[in-house]
């Protein structure tokens, strides 16, 4: 099940009144459709980072709603909001507890899903980690004792991508998740969030850098400068595009700020 | 030969009774990875609550009072830690301090307090008597034909070994994983959308009851409740985690909960030893010191070591 985010005038600054102000997100509004999959474009200090933190709740807006679905998540805590929101980042570490096994982090990631059982690993859950495991095809359904922190980047990555996702979250949050990944990784990665994606029909919001990724993947792109949108491309508009216009729109507006 | 047999057993016996403390510095320290000074307070604390309800007569609530009261004191800190967002050295030592006066008012004012206390009044009339201990109720029921000094060892080995047992069962459960998790990444504790915060009071609860546990054990033990007892504590339980965790530090948590236990067993061991060749007793926390400087300075060395020669 997916369901709609709707961002409606946030406004986020961070050491407000005083002379270094910064204001991160200005008057920002935002509604993606239940299963669009939706690009994000910015440069460094745009306000990609703190629109997720504010989606996350791992940061409050100033002033400003977030509704997911037809609920207000304006003021719920960020573990509660996690119960609907499935979360990746670029650093492989984030997302995984690196001295528990493979088979262990899925089942924590699990937890809300998961057959009652006294203890944490059942034959149940197992059987079925096992599965999505072996969907990944990198024969991490043979290592499932093993701990995760042995992975390496790419693995690790898709196992925390499989940990995102398990729960069948309303909403995916993807902050540049291929950037650490050597080609052949990120490659592999992007290939699996798509297909996950599109299986579940989860709702996304994607952050990245790679002007193709931006328009290869997804329905809908958005570009942020300042705290606001100030891009935002779908349909025909989308499709006509090329990476090279993207990046001159990219740059000039980094640059006209810096 | 019988004075080695001897002295072994009470090493063992004193190891096993520190065993609970060392699990409890096991898993602030090294489980939750925030260590906690709580410890010297808490261990006091068991000893305090077990005394009074020992002398009231109920030696096994006494132990319960004892864990109880660990408990207690680790839910004062896991607040401190995470709703009142004290850094986690200082709200252990808050705490610590906090139980001081706790622990001196338990013991009516004194600093400490004997379970052996007996008293006549004016007339010659006993007032007061020894009171039980779990020890004396097991030698009672079980272990006419053995030493007390063995019956002591044997109850506390059996004791020790179902507390290790269900400590490593709860690690096995929902809960007890996401305590682990929560040491290990707690963004990712809170991503799973578990309350990383009930994790983590839950973890320092669960240490410190056990240290009390320790505290209380001791109390029956030894038959005397004393202020100055908790003096060290952190430390000594640190040597014995680490000894432990020398030889299975890439074991599960399984194996590493009986590492310590081992670890604690050893600690003694060596502190026997130590007076053995006549160290004066007051030598016990400069050796502790020692012992965990070096434990903490071998695996750094190691690296070093190896990366040099690498390099040739």
């Amino acid at each position: 099940m997916s369901s709609q985010l709707k961002l409606t005038d946030i406004t986020k600054k961070f050491e407000a009144n005083t002379v270094n102000e910064k204001v991160a997100l200005d008057h920002l509004n935002l509604t993606v459709e239940p299963g669009q999959f939706v690009t994000v474009l910015g440069s460094n200090g745009s306000g990609k980072s703190t629109m997720f933190n504010v989606i996350l709740g791992s940061l409050f807006p100033d002033e400003g709603k977030v509704y997911l679905g037809d609920k207000d998540i304006t003021k719920l805590k960020d573990y509660k909001r996690a119960l609907n929101i499935g979360c990746l980042y670029q650093n492989p570490l984030r997302g995984t507890a690196p001295n528990l096994t493979i088979e262990e982090n899925l089942a924590l990631a699990y937890t809300r899903k998961a057959s009652p059982s006294f203890f944490a690993l059942n034959k149940k859950d197992s059987a079925y980690f096992r599965e999505v495991l072996s969907t990944l095809g990198m024969g991490l359904e043979d290592r499932m004792k093993t701990k995760i922190g042995l992975l390496s980047g790419g693995q690790r990555q898709a196992a925390s991508l499989l940990m995102a996702t398990i729960a069948e979250p309303e909403l995916l949050l993807l902050d540049e998740h291929t950037a650490a990944l050597d080609p052949g990784a990120a490659e592999k990665v992007m290939a699996l969030t798509k297909k996950i994606v599109e299986e579940n029909k989860i709702t996304t919001l994607m952050i990245t850098h790679d002007m193709e990724y931006a328009l290869e993947y997804g329905s809908r792109t958005i570009m942020l400068d300042s705290g606001k949108i100030v891009m935002d491309l779908t349909g025909k508009e989308r499709e006509e595009m090329t990476t090279g216009k993207l990046a001159e729109l990219f740059y000039g507006k980094a640059h006209k700020r810096g | 030969m019988n004075e080695i047999a001897g002295m072994l057993v009470s090493a063992l016996g004193q190891g096993f009774i520190y065993a609970p403390m060392a699990l409890g510095v096991f898993l602030t320290f090294s489980i939750l990875k925030t260590p906690d000074l709580t410890v010297e307070g808490s261990f006091v604390f068991g000893m305090t609550a077990c005394v009074v309800v020992t002398i009231a007569g109920h030696p096994i609530l006494g132990l319960v009072a004892g864990t109880l009261a660990g408990a207690a004191a680790g839910l004062c800190t896991g607040l401190l830690q995470t709703k009142l967002k004290i850094e986690p050295i200082l709200s252990g030592i808050l705490t610590m301090t906090g139980l001081y006066t706790v622990n001196y008012a338990i013991l009516g004012g004194q600093s400490n307090r004997y379970l052996q206390y007996e008293a006549k009044n004016s007339l010659g009339v006993t007032v007061n008597k020894p009171a039980d201990t779990v020890y004396k109720i097991f030698q009672r029921d079980f272990g006419k034909d053995m030493s007390s000094g063995m019956t002591a060892f044997l109850l506390t080995m059996i004791i020790v070994i179902v507390t290790c047992a269900v400590l490593v069962t709860f690690f096995r459960t929902r809960n007890g994983m996401a305590i682990i998790a929560t040491g290990d990444n707690e963004e990712m504790v809170r991503s799973s959308s578990i309350n990383a915060d009930v994790s983590r009071i839950g973890g320092v609860m669960i240490s410190n009851a056990l240290v009390a546990f320790s505290g209380a054990l001791l109390c029956q033990y030894q038959k005397y409740a004393d202020l100055n007892c908790g003096n060290g504590m952190l430390v000594m339980g640190l040597a014995s985690v680490i000894i432990g965790l020398t030889f299975f530090s890439n074991h599960s948590v399984t194996i590493q909960a009986v590492g310590v236990v081992l670890g604690s067993l050893l600690y003694r061991i060596i502190i026997q030893i130590a007076y053995k060749i006549d160290m004066p007793s007051y030598a016990v926390k400069l050796l502790s010191a020692v012992i965990v400087v070096i434990a903490l300075v071998i695996p750094w060395l190691q690296k070093t070591y190896k990366k040099k020669g690498g390099r040739r």
